[in-house]
């Protein structure tokens, strides 16, 4: 269906939002404001993605836009909001937790604050006004403003974010978790924009949580610049639970430097409509990205995975994995870009994704995507669609396991390749836990979260995933 | 008694492949099936067992007087029925013994039994391990991947000892294996047996009944058991050939 612009309500109140969020943060940082400017005028020239372009071609946002959604910019009761949203850190992870609301920064105290060591930890809009010079080295270095329609928009509008700065050589050792959740009120418009900064030998985990924890319908634009230094490490996660009424575009785009190290794992569990964009740029020798996701969807669910990675220079190395069960009507799509570029010689780079379709309506897109203009490279791509083995459902069933159990069991072992890569022992445990329950249809992060996926108890999952 | 096949006519895909098919298994027994390639062998064991692709067009079977061919393959499994199949699956990850455990749980819980505890379900993997001489860690090994072809049938075994089925029918478990582990194997199916659980072992050769023992020996050939006799009908088989029996039921 071709989107006519004026067909599309958030169009309208673009540049009333865009009058109201720049007289409202990030004054002391100069640039800000011709940079929200250059967006907007990206954004108008670009417009919204249709299906005529070749990377949405089987992404079809108009369902999603054609509400009328208000940009979420008034201030809030913060204590109110802790105490009422904010359950849903992974048990038994010892973390550092800061939350998000409506893409508004939220904690306790301060706003931004010095972890030992010199760790920067918390609003990227505080930021702005403390650490100009770090703001001006790497905010807007990386997002593809000029090329990318909701990187532009979500440069003119956004408020708020996360903003992490790791020192020289430090290592974080607990993991952050970011918890963005939306709800509260209809029809929310998020524009989150988070800036990461890891400096040469630093490392860092950090969960990013996007959940919901009502029905309520919401619109989620995320963007998140990430920095990686020279032998510095990034252990990344994305954790997506948003009810079926909601989008959410969540876009990680990454530089890494000499042996910079990427590791970034969606899990993506449920959600209207998901999709997510990483890019990453291996511009050090050395340079190291290993970009993995498992996606689980039901119903009209549309999950859609976009990766494109750039070797600029020559051996550095890049390992794409992504897994999907598809069930019901849900649609998937994946897309995965190599760009080897000339100089970049002794890349190695895989990809592969593997899908599970369990009826005959629901889909996948798959388009694995190679690159090459260099002449001494392994690089290797691959696809796959299928059902359950029945020779090992029967094999299984043979043993006396009940055939929703032997199902499951095969699918759970399907999307294990993706979460065993999970490093952290407490959230792979978590996440395994979740993907069980999320394919027996019994999901909730919390005990707020009262979403669309859970169903009564329907099978008796038995396993004992404790390591016996 | 505890397996009754009686008149078994089955077909693949149009066509048949058994042609009438009669057998009687009682406890305290250990039966042979023989008989040449193709001869429907495997299609017998998978038709008790509950797999699907086979269209039963004729004939019955009762296991302890109930009609077998309503149950799903689980339910077979859970009143007594243990298939060793003749190509192990691999499981790419299922660990060993979350597989085992799922297992041993569904079936307990089958009988109204408590699910088996922890510690009591790791003694028994111990000791049923030892029985079948499986050294590998199984713990963090996903279901027979990566195993050889004599740990696949081992490891058959073992799962064997693990759900301790009334009726175990292992299907070709001799091929592919060398002469210690055929012994291994052998020597954990006899360790098994008891006066109220019976096998059926079938195999090509009758290597294996050297060490496996069969009270009854049945021949079966071309979709039909033609000979059924003591142990020493497989010696006799083994001196005159296949060749013989199809001479005999020519003749027939």
């Amino acid at each position: 269906m071709k989107i006519e612009k004026n067909a599309i309500p958030a169009l309208k109140n673009i540049p009333h939002w865009f009058d109201i969020v720049s007289d409202k943060n990030g004054n002391a940082f100069t640039g800000l404001r011709a940079y929200r400017q250059l967006a907007l005028e990206d954004f108008n020239r670009l417009g919204f993605p249709n299906k005529k372009m070749e990377k949405w071609r089987h992404t079809d946002l108009s369902a999603s836009l054609s509400f009328d959604y208000s940009l979420a910019t008034q201030d809030f009761n913060m204590q109110d909001v802790l105490s009422d949203v904010f359950e849903c850190d992974v048990h038994d992870l010892e973390s550092f937790v800061v939350n998000l609301y409506k893409g508004r920064f939220v904690f306790k105290e301060n706003n931004l604050f010095t972890l030992p060591k010199g760790v920067i930890v918390g609003s990227l809009s505080a930021a702005f006004d403390q650490y100009p010079e770090l703001i001006e080295k790497h905010f807007g270095k990386y997002g593809k403003t000029d090329k990318n329609a909701f990187h532009a928009l979500n440069s003119a509008l956004f408020l708020d974010g996360l903003f992490v700065y790791v020192p020289k050589n430090v290592i974080v050792e607990k993991p952050l978790q970011l918890i963005n959740a939306v709800g509260a009120s209809d029809d929310v418009l998020v524009q989150n924009r988070n800036l990461i900064v890891l400096e040469e030998g630093s490392q860092l985990t950090l969960i990013h949580c996007d959940d919901s924890y009502n029905y309520k319908r919401s619109f989620t634009n995320s963007l998140t610049e990430v920095f990686i230094g020279a032998n510095a490490s990034l252990d990344h996660y994305r954790l997506q639970n948003i009810n079926n009424n909601s989008t959410l575009i969540s876009s990680l785009v990454v530089e890494q430097e000499r042996n910079a190290q990427l590791s970034t794992n969606s899990i993506i569990l449920n959600g209207g409509l998901i999709r997510n964009e990483t890019y990453t740029k291996l511009n050090g020798e050395g340079a190291n990205a290993s970009i993995l996701g498992v996606y689980l969807a039901d119903k009209n669910q549309h999950i859609d995975n976009q990766v494109f990675v750039d070797h600029a220079v020559p051996n550095c190395t890049s390992n794409e994995l992504f897994k999907g069960i598809l069930d019901d009507y849900a649609r998937a799509v994946f897309n995965g870009h190599i760009l080897v570029r000339k100089d970049a010689q002794k890349t190695l780079a895989y990809q592969n994704n593997a899908n599970i379709i369990l009826t005959d309506k629901a889909v996948i897109n798959t388009k694995p995507f190679l690159e090459i203009y260099a002449d001494d490279v392994k690089c290797s791509h691959g696809a796959t669609v299928g059902q359950l083995d029945e020779n090992a459902l029967f094999y299984i069933r043979q043993r006396g396991i009940s055939e929703d159990n032997a199902r499951m069991l095969l699918m759970y072992a399907f999307a294990a390749d993706v979460t065993q890569e999970i490093k952290i022992d407490s959230l792979r445990d978590r996440i395994e836990d979740m993907v069980k329950k999320r394919l027996r249809g019994e999901l909730s992060i919390c005990d707020q979260c009262v979403l669309q996926c859970s169903s009564p108890e329907k099978y008796n999952f038995e396993i004992d995933m404790s390591k016996i | 008694m505890l397996l009754q096949v009686k008149n078994l006519h089955v077909s693949i895909n149009g066509k048949e492949i058994l042609k009438g098919v009669n057998l009687e298994v009682n406890k305290g027994e250990v039966h042979a099936i023989m008989g040449p390639n193709g001869t429907g062998k495997s299609t017998l064991a998978a038709v008790i067992a509950g797999k699907s692709g086979y269209e039963i067009t004729q004939g019955e079977i009762l296991y302890n007087g109930k009609n077998l061919l309503d149950m799903p393959p689980e339910v077979r499994a859970q009143e007594g029925i243990f298939l060793g199949f003749q190509y192990p699956v691999e499981i790419p990850g299922v660990s060993m013994t979350n597989f085992m455990r799922t297992a041993l749980n569904e079936i307990r819980k089958y009988h109204g039994q408590e699910p088996m505890s922890a510690k009591d379900f790791l003694a028994r993997m111990t000791e049923k391990k030892d029985l079948v001489e499986l050294t590998s860690k199984l713990t963090n090994r996903s279901v027979n991947e990566g195993f050889s072809g004599g740990e696949k049938k081992k490891n058959e075994i073992f799962q064997m000892a693990m759900l301790d089925p009334q009726l175990a029918i292992l299907d070709e478990t001799d091929s592919g294996l060398d002469i210690d582990a055929l012994r291994i194997v052998a020597h954990g199916v006899n360790k098994l047996k008891t006066t109220e659980n019976a096998t059926v072992v079938i195999t090509h050769y009758q290597r294996l009944l050297d060490y496996i023992v069969p009270d009854f020996v049945h021949v079966l050939f071309e979709g039909k058991v033609v000979l059924s006799g003591g142990k020493e009908l497989a010696l006799e088989l083994e001196e005159k050939g296949y060749d013989w029996i199809k001479k005999e039921t020519e003749n027939h």
